[in-house]
């Protein structure tokens, strides 16, 4: 398998067993990656569900209404939202690439803590597995968010599903502290902080973020769950305790949370562009700071959630402004990815063109970001259309453009195998037309005053629905072909060599795929990670 | 093995892993010490909204009590800090003698604890919605605030994830000490129980802030 032994992490140690044992981080990163597909699989078949349910209205003959009631729906909304956000995104990134990829980029054997490392991998698939649970108990239908005191009173499983995103949080902050303690401690000699790899950055920003704010997510969800079981009253108006207090603490987590998902996506895109513009990349230090100065600025926006909370004008008024200065540190991401491209020799391989992808869904989604920043603007487009879509292009249009077209870059390493590039460039066209079919007409629903979370609209809303849902097949279509591709390639891709594309990082300067140790000899670092030309 | 000490494969030398476990070991503590920040800043907006239903909650509490748990907890982490100077001088026994003592501390904080819940308890002071205010008023002790249940609510999700904490504690200690029995640990090694100390002593610091906030504020 490309090694001259043969041997590679993928059969040093024998049997199906030993991966549910083992220590070593590229397989940990392989059983995220399963479980994580799985997850996927089933988050989509449910957006799929609702946006076939919203292709007509309910009153239309025949294609009216698909599922039972306005419950089925917000359970089936609750689901696609928790599952793609608890299960899919957050672990997505850090804990499959991040995993594989963050000791090999710096030259480390392992990460610092290798059994915590399988125990956070044991700990997400207890919560995950709590979280199906729920499905078969009674379906939840709070929304992702849970927002009280909806959650208090609605009687369906809302303790056990906020437990298990409690326990999937956990996995998260012992992850970013993994992550942390590596980056801090196994650079290997001559890897400073500022030769390590853009990817790496991201995931350690990223890791910061998991580690400073989760807790708070722990410590809402916990009085929730006490809230439900005790009744303590913290959240409960009846009993003297404040609803809002939980969207603040709510909010606290999950805005820097939307970063979590964010910030490694970014830092993929970094390796992306330089690697496939054979170009060193423009502003290597303006990136690995503003990654931070993201993950330090998203602590004090969170505030943007609740402009309609009723929270004072003056909160209103420095949420909105401090939210704008999210756009700085991005921009500059931005700007210095298209200063890379600028003369590169640009190779329009799968990968990249998911990366051009994200460049310009993520553009789109972040320039309305600052759009809803704006109070004014953001009361009449609260709880419309226009966030989902927004949010859409972010998460998606960002995160899970990057997450493919990582997946391809990264493919030869992981498996020792090369992936067919036509069929992947197959399912970019799909997904990324797909992709704005679907959610580019919810931006106009959304001005038009389209509520989001209903199950039912007025036949003025019908056009533009149905050209989303049919957008909404294009991108399972897009999948599809990603999902042949990768079978494809584990089956019958051709053997890879170790540096497939030409990259300068170091992940790339060992055997594909790796052996257990990652590297025959304990590198020394010399130079920055970027040095083309 | 390097040094006497076995290290595992992905470190240098016994000083890189011990530094690695380390920073593990605070960066845990950040988490631990953020998720207690939820519940103070709850307590805080709610103490400057309802002061004088905190007032009144607080009156019930013994203030007795809470100050002698607060001396239990700083004399354990005492005990808690001489289990690893005894064995970074090579006196496991001592060790093992002072990490006995703090399981014992933790054990008395607990039991002074459960006498404090079981008292509220028979009066009838319970969390939020399941405070009795008939079963109060039959004690001489009638409720003057509607909503005096939300400071009950704080002060059992508080003192409980605290309790909950000093069992964990309980727990690794002991364990600590068992491997400390069987001669694990030697001057060059000792890092799982400076590790829980680490923990031992947040969690006794956790407490040092529940005291004044619970009992002494009125």
């Amino acid at each position: 398998m490309g090694h001259s032994s043969g041997k590679s992490y993928i059969n040093e140690e024998p049997g199906l067993l030993s991966w549910f044992t083992s220590l070593d981080h590229k397989r940990i990163a392989i059983l995220y990656f399963v479980a994580v597909m799985t997850f996927f699989l089933i988050g989509g078949i449910m957006a799929l569900l609702l946006r076939l349910e919203l292709f007509a209205p309910n009153t239309a003959p025949n294609v009216g209404q698909i599922l039972k009631n306005g419950d089925a729906y917000n359970q089936v909304l609750t689901y696609h939202g928790a599952i793609m956000v608890f299960m899919v995104i957050i672990p997505g990134i850090p804990a499959i690439l991040g995993n594989f990829f963050l000791p090999l980029q710096i030259g480390a054997k392992d990460v610092a803590f290798p059994r915590l490392n399988l125990a956070s991998w044991y700990i997400f698939m207890i919560g995950a597995g709590l979280a199906v649970a729920t499905f078969f108990n009674s379906k939840i239908d709070t929304g992702w968010t849970f927002y009280t005191p909806y959650s208090i009173r609605t009687g369906t499983s809302v303790v056990m599903m906020v437990v298990a995103a409690f326990i999937m949080g956990m996995s998260s902050i012992l992850t970013g502290l993994n992550f942390i303690v590596t980056v801090h401690k196994l650079r290997a000699p001559g890897m400073t902080m500022f030769r390590m790899p853009l990817f790496t950055w991201a995931i350690y920003s990223t890791a910061i973020l998991q580690v400073l704010a989760t807790p708070v997510l722990g410590i809402t969800l916990l009085l929730l769950t006490m809230e439900r079981l005790f009744g303590v009253g913290i959240f409960d108006p009846k009993l003297g305790g404040d609803p809002v207090l939980f969207q603040h603490f709510f909010w606290f987590y999950s805005h820097p949370a939307v970063y979590i998902m964010i910030l490694p996506a970014m830092g993929i895109i970094s390796e992306l562009i330089t690697t496939y513009s054979k170009k060193t990349i423009f502003g290597y230090t303006a990136i690995a700071y503003s990654s931070i100065g993201i993950a330090a600025v998203s602590f004090f926006v969170w505030g943007h959630h609740m402009f309609v909370s009723g929270q004072s004008e003056l909160a209103g008024v420095l949420f909105s402004f401090i939210t704008m200065l999210v756009g700085v540190p991005t921009a500059i991401k931005m700007f210095n990815w298209l200063a890379t491209l600028y003369k590169g020799s640009i190779e329009f391989r799968a990968p990249m063109l998911f990366a051009l992808g994200f460049l310009f869904l993520f553009a789109i989604g972040g320039v309305t970001g600052i759009i809803l920043a704006v109070t004014a603007v953001d009361v009449h487009f609260h709880d419309t259309y226009f966030v989902v879509a927004h949010f859409h292009y972010v998460m998606v249009g960002g995160t899970l453009m990057a997450i493919m077209g990582g997946f391809y870059h990264w493919f030869p390493k992981m498996f020792g195998k090369m992936y067919n590039d036509t069929t992947a460039r197959i399912s970019w066209v799909f997904i990324f037309i797909g992709f704005n079919v679907t959610f580019f007409p919810q931006f106009i629903l959304g001005a038009m005053g389209m509520p989001r979370r209903y199950f039912d609209y007025i036949p003025e809303y019908e056009t533009l629905n149905k050209i989303s849902t049919v957008g909404s097949w294009m991108i399972a279509i897009g999948f599809l072909f990603g999902l042949y591709t990768i079978i494809r390639g584990l089956t019958s891709g051709e053997k890879a060599p170790p540096n497939p594309w030409g990259s300068k990082t170091l992940e790339w300067q060992t055997e594909s795929p790796p052996t257990m140790h990652n590297f025959d000899h304990d590198p020394i670092v010399t130079a920055g990670p970027y040095e083309y030309k | 093995m390097i040094n006497g000490v076995e290290v595992a494969s992905h470190f240098r030398d016994p000083a890189h892993q011990y530094a690695s476990n380390k920073e593990g070991i605070w960066l845990f503590m950040v988490t631990e010490i953020l998720m207690f920040g939820g519940l103070f800043v709850g307590y805080i907006i709610n103490h400057t909204i309802y002061p004088e239903v905190f007032a009144e909650g607080a009156s019930y509490l013994d203030w007795h009590m809470g100050f002698v748990n607060t001396l239990v907890l700083i004399f354990s982490s005492l005990t808690m800090a001489l289990g690893i100077y005894f064995n970074q001088i090579s006196k496991p026994k001592w060790a093992t003698w002072s990490l006995a003592i703090t399981v014992l501390c933790g054990a008395i904080f607990m039991v002074i604890k459960y006498f404090e819940y079981t008292h509220k308890f028979h009066l009838g002071i319970f969390p939020g919605r399941m405070i009795n205010p008939e079963r109060m008023a039959e004690e001489g002790h009638p409720m003057q605030h509607a909503n005096l249940g939300l400071y009950f609510g704080f002060y059992y999700c508080m003192t409980g994830l605290h309790g909950l904490h000093v069992l964990i504690g309980m727990g690794l200690i002991t364990w600590v000490m068992i491997r400390n029995i069987k001669g694990e640990f030697s001057p060059k090694y000792y890092t799982p129980i400076e590790g829980i100390g680490i923990f031992w002593h947040i969690v006794d610091l956790i407490w040092i802030f529940l005291f004044p906030l619970l009992y002494l504020v009125g």
